[in-house]
């Protein structure tokens, strides 16, 4: 019983990166149309700035979380204005093989930086563990947790109640209508792919530290995200949140009870089971695209 | 004109062997003949159907595991009872690969083909991922990272020569070439074919495909078993070569190689993945030889794409075609006014939409 | 390929040829909106029926529901006895009805003589395996699947631009080579939607001249179109719908002359101008 509690404690708080990481796909896949094969790369990118910051640099924790996130927007940005805004308009494939030229570029310029040894990050946190009763829980896990949940928060306000995100939900359900209606389409884009890049460096930045940073932890990240969006329908919010938790449910459970070897193998049966099932996702908003 | 060329080509490559001895220079022919054929079977997807297939690799790995498990022979045990199987040929072996990995294709066709574009892309790579870590984990079978090694290489007979061992680059060469001519008449058959118009027909205009009695999800499955099962082949004729294999065969990577190939010589032309292959097998060989790390040529890759996408979204062979027209007015394929009679390949029923 | 020598013509009061397509209390809702009511009517062998009534009346709903492109609410659709609701749109095509779209719809990258072969999938014989071992079979077949497109091309008169692409061809031209693509897929029952909207005067003389030539293959035709007098001149028959409902069927002098029809549809000015 305490064992079950544990994982599912793990999988709690692996979940909420998890839902951040989604999010910010479903984001991009939601307003943009672009499926977007540098998430894990901007994950990657998280991971290590969080490394120079605090290992090489040694700047305190939580403003090299803040930081971290900062120049993954700002990357986010780039990569729009630079790659994406002249193919407005092209078909999906097309985005599609820009983006996987990206990811390529972009995971092995990050391998000649950063060599292939895996890097690890110091947490300033208390190495013993916070114990409950049967359970455990390291403090680094913890205040990961409360950051990923402020960031989901913060992003559900900054979509309802801001202007920007009045404009972004109007892109979402008619992009011309939208335009018309005056909403510069040029900048909903470029925000919301900085927006969507900067929650996956944001789960880099918080995950790095708890494990460890190495140039292809990128790829699971973008399978991982891809998983977690097909759960909850592409393009919504609250479904990726909660896709977020279920993936990280099944992986606890399957590397707990079935072989840890196959942990990251359950998002992907996740994947065909929920396509063979119910192809639009749990929680889609709109019909899916394609 | 255009069937001239092509045999010229052939005659080209058979004789190669024969006043070419850098076996260096051929080893990389073979790898670059071994990718064109699983390009070749990539292009039946992503250029004939427009599906884009990120998870073919998998069917390449799968044909590479099957035929090596086949000829080494296996025992596993499934709830404790053993299941086994003693060495078979490696022919035979070739054969249960193709069989197989075609087999995959249909299962995967079946499911996936419920969904299209973005959904496909991301099942495509699930799968392929899946796969990859079955190698790995599954010790008792695959020995995970320790590789399969000393996989026996094929022994043919043929008619008038006899016995022939399948090793080294000479014979290797010929076995490729065979087996890439083979899958370039086989997707070209099926290209000028009732088979792949529909396909072509599903690509440019699905609507209208079903308008006039094309079972869409038929021929998309067709596809897909043809493409999975040449792909497997492709798998199969790398084991036999290499004669080690290892989880690395289903490294997504080689998906973006096998992509970028069709992509760059042109999708849904017959001669696009041959020139996108043979320039991205024999391109890393080149920067080889300026002492470049294999991330940077990753990263050329990455940024030849993006560039190829941007520059030239037809890629070489519809570009060149056009360039040669423009230029000489004389085309292989007269445009205008053919004959009710025209033989079935002088039709470009390979000409993309451009916007 | 039976062309009857002797055919019905339009006012022949003979006894009426067998119901072809039965379609009998048909409902199409979209969430809440009602797109089509309870709607009723038959097509019968070898006629011209042409389904007419102001924009919103349902008409290409109708023609979705009938090809298999949208599930009806309610109702049946028949085709020579056979139900076809719930059947998937190739499948409608296998039993011979086959359609146009509203919005013009060819292979665009393709040239015009692989359009047209993609039509003739249904005629074609050709086993995958056979196809991929090269058995001359499939040679015969495929030169025999050439005649029948040059025969089709003939038809429409499109012989001379059989080596365009299709993208290149006028828009007069991509409308008759949808009519081709859907003939080639040898249809008894066929359903053109509003194929001569946006042609001048003179294609569309030789539009209502193809649908004559077409009707002398045996060909039934349901046709939806808004230029009157393209419906009055190839019609049998006339029905007319206004907002889901069929308010009016009869044979086009009839529907001229329906005031319900005149108030509905047609408008003071028509029949000032006809007067």
């Amino acid at each position: 019983m305490d064992q079950l509690l544990q994982h599912a404690l793990n999988a709690m708080i692996l979940g909420g990166t998890y839902a951040l990481l989604g999010i910010g796909l479903t984001l991009i896949f939601g307003i943009m149309r672009v499926v977007n094969f540098t998430h894990g790369e901007l994950y990657a990118f998280g991971a290590y700035m969080m490394y120079m910051w605090v290992m090489l640099i040694g700047a305190n924790f939580v403003v090299s979380i803040a930081l971290a996130v900062a120049l993954g927007v700002l990357l986010g940005a780039g990569i729009e204005i630079l790659l994406l805004r002249r193919l407005r308009g092209a078909d999906i494939d097309t985005t599609m093989l820009v983006m996987i030229g990206a990811w390529i570029a972009m995971q092995n310029t990050e391998q000649l930086v950063w060599s292939g040894v895996a890097k690890s990050i110091d947490s300033p946190f208390p190495s013993a563990p916070l114990v409950m009763g049967g359970v455990s829980v390291s403090w680094t896990r913890l205040f990961v947790f409360a950051v990923a949940v402020m960031l989901i928060a913060g992003t559900w306000v900054l979509i309802q109640k801001t202007r920007l995100g009045k404009a972004m939900r109007a892109t979402f359900q008619d992009r011309e209508a939208a335009a018309l209606m005056g909403v510069r389409i040029d900048r909903v884009h470029t925000a919301t792919f900085a927006i969507g890049s900067g929650l996956a460096a944001a789960a880099g930045a918080l995950l790095g530290p708890v494990f460890v940073v190495y140039p292809t932890i990128g790829d699971l990240a973008s399978l991982k995200a891809f998983a977690i969006v097909i759960l909850g329908g592409l393009g919504s919010i609250p479904g990726a949140t909660i896709g977020g938790f279920i993936l990280a449910f099944m992986e606890e459970l399957g590397a707990g009870y079935v072989s840890s070897g196959y942990r990251d193998a359950m998002g992907f049966l996740l994947i065909i089971v929920i396509l063979l099932v119910k192809p639009t996702g749990l929680f889609a908003r709109k019909e899916r695209i394609g | 004109m255009s069937r001239a060329v092509t045999l010229a080509w052939v005659v080209f490559l058979f004789t190669l062997p024969l006043w070419m001895d850098n076996l260096y220079f051929l080893h990389v022919l073979i790898m670059a003949g071994i990718f064109i054929v699983a390009a070749m079977s990539l292009n039946l997807l992503l250029g004939y159907t427009g599906q884009l297939s990120l998870g073919h690799v998998a069917f390449f790995g799968i044909g590479a595991y099957v035929s090596s498990l086949c000829s080494l022979g296996f025992e596993i045990h499934v709830f404790d009872v053993p299941v086994g199987l003693a060495p078979k040929p490696v022919w035979l072996s070739m054969i249960v690969a193709v069989v197989f990995a075609g087999l995959c294709g249909w299962m995967i066709g079946k499911i996936s083909f419920k969904v299209r574009g973005a959904y496909f892309v991301i099942v495509s790579v699930s799968f392929a991922e899946v796969t990859r870590l079955v190698a790995l984990n599954w010790l008792e079978l695959t020995q995970g990272p320790m590789a399969l090694n000393n996989i026996p290489f094929l022994k043919l007979w043929l008619p008038g020569i006899g016995d022939i061992d399948v090793l080294g680059k000479m014979p290797n060469y010929y076995l490729v070439l065979v087996v890439a001519v083979v899958t370039y008449v086989i997707i070209r058959r099926l290209v000028h074919s009732r088979a792949g118009r529909a396909m072509i027909a599903l690509r440019e205009n699905e609507p209208l495909a079903t308008s006039v009695g094309i079972d869409v999800t038929r021929f998309l499955v067709l596809a897909t078993v043809v493409s999975a099962a040449l792909a497997g082949l492709a798998g199969a004729v790398y084991a036999q070569y290499v004669r080690i294999v290892d989880p690395d065969v289903f490294l997504f990577i080689y998906t973006v190689t096998m992509v970028i190939m069709v992509v760059t010589g042109g999708k849904g032309t017959l001669a696009g993945p041959i020139v996108g292959g043979l320039i991205f097998g024999i391109l890393p060989e080149l920067l080889r030889g300026f002492e470049v790390q294999p991330e940077i040529q990753w990263v050329v890759y990455g940024v030849l794409m993006i560039l190829i996408v941007y520059f030239l979204p037809e890629g070489i062979v519809p570009a060149v075609r056009d360039g040669w027209r423009r230029v000489g007015g004389r085309s292989g394929a007269p445009p205008a006014q053919p004959a009710p009679a025209t033989p079935a390949g002088a039709t470009p029923a390979t000409a993309e939409a451009s916007p | 390929m039976s062309t009857p020598d002797t055919l019905p013509a339009p006012d022949a009061a003979a006894t009426p040829a067998p119901v072809a397509l039965a379609v009998a209390g048909l409902s199409i809702r979209f969430g809440g909106l009602m797109a089509v009511e309870d709607m009723t009517f038959e097509v019968r062998e070898g006629e011209v029926l042409s389904l007419i009534g102001p924009n919103g009346a349902g008409k290409t709903s109708a023609f979705n529901a009938i090809t298999g492109y949208i599930p009806a609410s309610s109702g049946s659709i028949t085709y020579r006895g056979v139900p076809l609701t719930g059947l998937k749109p190739d499948q409608i095509a296998g039993h011979g009805v086959v359609r146009t779209f509203q919005k013009t719809s060819v292979f665009n990258g393709l040239p015009v003589l692989d359009n047209v072969l993609i039509g003739l999938h249904r005629r074609a014989r050709q086993h995958p395996l056979a196809i991929m071992l090269g058995l001359p079979g499939v040679r015969r077949d495929e030169a025999r699947l050439r005649d029948l497109a040059w025969e089709i091309l003939d038809l429409v008169s499109l012989r001379g631009r059989a080596g365009e692409v299709a993208a290149s061809l006028s828009y007069g031209e991509l409308r008759l080579l949808e009519v081709a693509i859907a003939l080639a897929a040898e249809p008894t029952l066929l359903l053109l939607d509003e194929p001569v909207s946006g042609m001048n005067p003179a294609e569309t003389g030789a539009f209502m001249a193809l649908i004559a030539r077409i009707r002398t293959r045996g060909t039934t035709i349901l046709l939806v179109e808004h230029d009157m007098k393209m419906v009055m001149g190839v019609s049998d028959r006339v029905v007319c719908l206004n907002q889901g409902r069929i308010i009016a069927d009869g044979p086009p002098a009839a529907i001229q002359r329906d005031p319900q029809v005149i108030r509905a549809y047609l408008g003071e000015r028509y029949v000032r101008a006809r007067g």
